[in-house]
């Protein structure tokens, strides 16, 4: 054999010479990304930390909220409602006062977040009137864990009367019975999992496929592969398969963790949400592909991704900052982010259970985006160095 | 095999930048050929045309009997190419390397075993060891087995021995002239100018244009110049009273010695030292010179200027 001639081949055998090379170039590509140890760990690093940072210590959810006690009534009914608000797993009573105005102290200190002040007459005035006050004193400096801790604080009093109060009908009371659907704990791992998800996808779709072609062109390897029988469209393929793989292993490690760790649910089809996620990476494997094809340098290769990519994502995906409240221009921006499309759909997937009629929507925008990516880097794949 | 017409390129917005202006080389079937120039003359541009990886502005060029620029889909198979900064991949080994330029090309290491043998008995004893790891000489080998593992017709190798030692370099060379011997042609660049006697025919580049194309012997005998190689106590001095004797046409240095250019039959070694000891110089030194590609080079360089 002198050299491939694939003119005149039958199409078969050319289809078979063209699976060779991108076998090898797919088994290149594999060698690459485990050899390179450190990648790797940031890889499976990243999506862990991030899992394990905002399900445990970045939270706003109120979990044994250390509370002091100021009971100056010390009667059956004051000891029922310390009890209940002690067993409750949102609040620990770690001490008591005796004098209101001692509050200050230990919320200055940070002894506690809370004083809840019983007054003397608690059990007189709930028995003969009716209605009785209690007094809730709250570090005000996190203005928002205050009124949450507020607000779960007067439901388990709210509780507790009612059940003082089981039998009594009273007239005219008008009770608002809210319930939170889909997340009745308020739980802000329902907001992050997929937001970490669609975070992860980008760095190692578009960051990682577009830094590792561009890699050959800075390194000359790519001129050696221009003047070689190889088609060029394979250098692209074999780049993304890889990375394809990589990327639905790391979702499966994440949706792992939320689901053990984070008590997360999977309310929908798992291959629906599996499907979602695969048109994600494809259309930012695309956007990757793009980007290695505007670029002839690592540095600026990684800075388009991080900067134009991961930023938009983080700012208009949905999951940090509520795009409802943004003023409306921000609104219309935030449209053009597809992560923000991947997160309403795998939130709706996850968390609330929908089927696929419900995410239609947000698929073909998805689907669109990964078509349109795929056009402009096939048309923008240059057969010379020019 | 090797035909080059006339071919202009330049680079910029606007064309400002002029890479290579009309150059036209003829290069025969099984011929080890070399473009010798300094850095920026216009090679790598030259050999990027040449292996169908830029558009030349003007001109053509005809690779046996395709084009570059119509017939690149088949051109790339017959040809092999190794670029000025080509590092193969660092974090495969020595024959996962080889294994995937082999199978980019369908080809497998054993089929062309017979071509590379020579090279890569000196490589198999670092097979497992990481391209990253090897020595530049090392480097150079294995890129030059890649390149040649799917038998090309024709071999461009672009600047191969920059950054080689000289004991490396010299096999290279010998490599090159086995290779030759197999009936490849052989278009080599270099910027070492005492590389250019092991070619067939050179031909010399400066700023985008062609010198000289001729047969190094032929391109030295054309040198219609006496040449003395000076030596003394103050070489800086000796090289500027030199060059404003009339009787000297040129002085430069040359390694340890100056070079002194000389109409032929004008003055001889006697003079020379005659009119330096008059200078106040002492230690003299002199020599007669045979004059080398370089002292060509710095000449056709110099007349062109003027």
């Amino acid at each position: 054999m002198y050299f491939t001639d694939w003119q005149g081949k039958p199409k078969e055998a050319i289809i078979k010479l063209a699976m060779e090379q991108l076998l090898a170039f797919v088994r290149k590509e594999v060698y690459h990304i485990l050899r390179d140890r450190k990648t790797l760990l940031v890889l499976f690093g990243l999506p862990i930390a991030q899992i394990l940072l905002f399900g445990f210590a970045l939270s706003n959810e109120v979990k044994n909220t250390k509370i002091f006690m100021c009971d100056l009534a010390k009667d059956n009914f004051s000891f029922q409602l310390t009890e209940k608000v002690h067993a409750s797993k949102y609040f620990n009573v770690v001490g008591s006062i005796d004098i209101p105005n001692e509050a200050d102290e230990v919320l200055r200190k940070g002894s506690a977040h809370l004083v809840m002040v019983i007054p003397a007459d608690f059990s007189t005035k709930l028995s003969h009137s009716n209605s009785a006050s209690i007094q809730l004193i709250t570090d005000g400096t996190n203005p928002n864990l205050a009124s949450t801790i507020q607000l779960y604080l007067r439901n388990i009093i709210n509780d507790f009367r009612n059940q003082v109060f089981e039998k009594i009908e009273l007239p005219y009371t008008i009770e608002v019975k809210s319930r939170m659907l889909y997340n009745p704990q308020l739980k802000g791992a329902y907001t992050f999992v997929p937001g970490v998800m669609a975070m992860v996808l980008m760095i190692i779709c578009t960051l990682m496929t577009s830094v590792s072609i561009v890699k050959e062109k800075e390194l000359g390897n790519m001129e050696m592969l221009l003047v070689s029988p190889m088609n060029p469209l394979i250098v692209i393929f074999s780049k993304a398969i890889p990375y394809l793989a990589l990327s639905l292993f790391i979702v499966t490690v994440i949706l792992g963790l939320s689901v053990t760790l984070l008590e997360v649910p999977i309310r929908g089809n798992i291959f629906l949400l599996y499907g979602v996620c695969l048109i994600f990476i494809i259309a930012s494997l695309a956007l990757g592909l793009v980007i290695s094809s505007i670029t002839n340098s690592q540095q600026v290769a990684m800075m388009i991704s991080l900067m134009g990519m991961m930023l938009p994502t983080i700012m208009f995906g949905g999951f940090m900052f509520p795009i409802e409240n943004m003023p409306i221009p921000l609104q219309v921006i935030s449209n053009i982010v597809p992560a923000k499309w991947f997160y309403y759909a795998i939130s709706g997937i996850m968390i609330k259970g929908m089927g696929i009629k419900s995410v239609l929507k947000e698929i073909s925008i998805l689907l669109v985006y990964g078509t349109v990516f795929i056009i402009i880097s096939y048309r923008n794949f240059k057969i010379r160095l020019e | 095999m090797i035909e080059v017409n006339h071919i202009s390129k330049s680079f910029g917005k606007a064309g400002e930048v002029s890479a290579l202006s009309n150059i036209s080389l003829n290069i025969d079937e099984g011929q080890l050929y070399g473009l010798i120039g300094p850095d920026g003359a216009g090679k790598t541009t030259l050999f990027r045309i040449l292996t169908t990886l830029l558009l030349p502005d003007e001109g053509f060029a005809v690779i046996d009997g395709m084009n570059v620029v119509d017939d690149y889909k088949k051109l790339r198979k017959i040809l092999g190419y190794m670029p000025g900064r080509f590092s193969l991949y660092q974090d495969l080994s020595v024959r996962e390397n080889l294994e995937f330029y082999a199978s980019i090309f369908n080809t497998t290491i054993e089929v062309n075993y017979a071509l590379i043998k020579d090279i890569y008995v000196q490589l198999e004893p670092f097979n497992n060891r990481r391209a990253g790891a090897l020595s530049g000489g090392m480097k150079q080998k294995l890129a030059l087995c890649c390149a040649l593992i799917h038998k090309p017709k024709v071999l461009f190798l672009d600047e191969p021995t920059t950054g080689v030692d000289v004991v490396s370099r010299k096999e290279f060379w010998e490599m090159l002239k086995r290779l030759k011997n197999e009936g490849i042609t052989i278009f080599v660049s270099t910027p070492y100018m005492d590389e250019a006697s092991l070619c067939d025919k050179i031909a010399l580049i400066q700023n985008g244009s062609i010198l000289s194309e001729n047969k190094p012997s032929a391109l030295t005998a054309s040198f219609n110049y006496s040449l003395f190689g000076v030596k003394c106590n103050q070489m800086n001095d000796c090289r500027k009273t030199l060059t404003h004797w009339k009787e000297i046409l040129d002085a430069y240095s040359f390694g340890e010695y100056l070079h002194v250019k000389t109409t032929k039959g004008t003055i001889g070694e006697n003079d020379i030292q005659e009119f330096l000891l008059a200078k106040g110089l002492t230690d003299i030194f002199i020599k007669d010179v045979i004059p080398t590609v370089e002292d060509c080079f710095i000449d056709l360089m110099k007349t062109k200027k003027t």
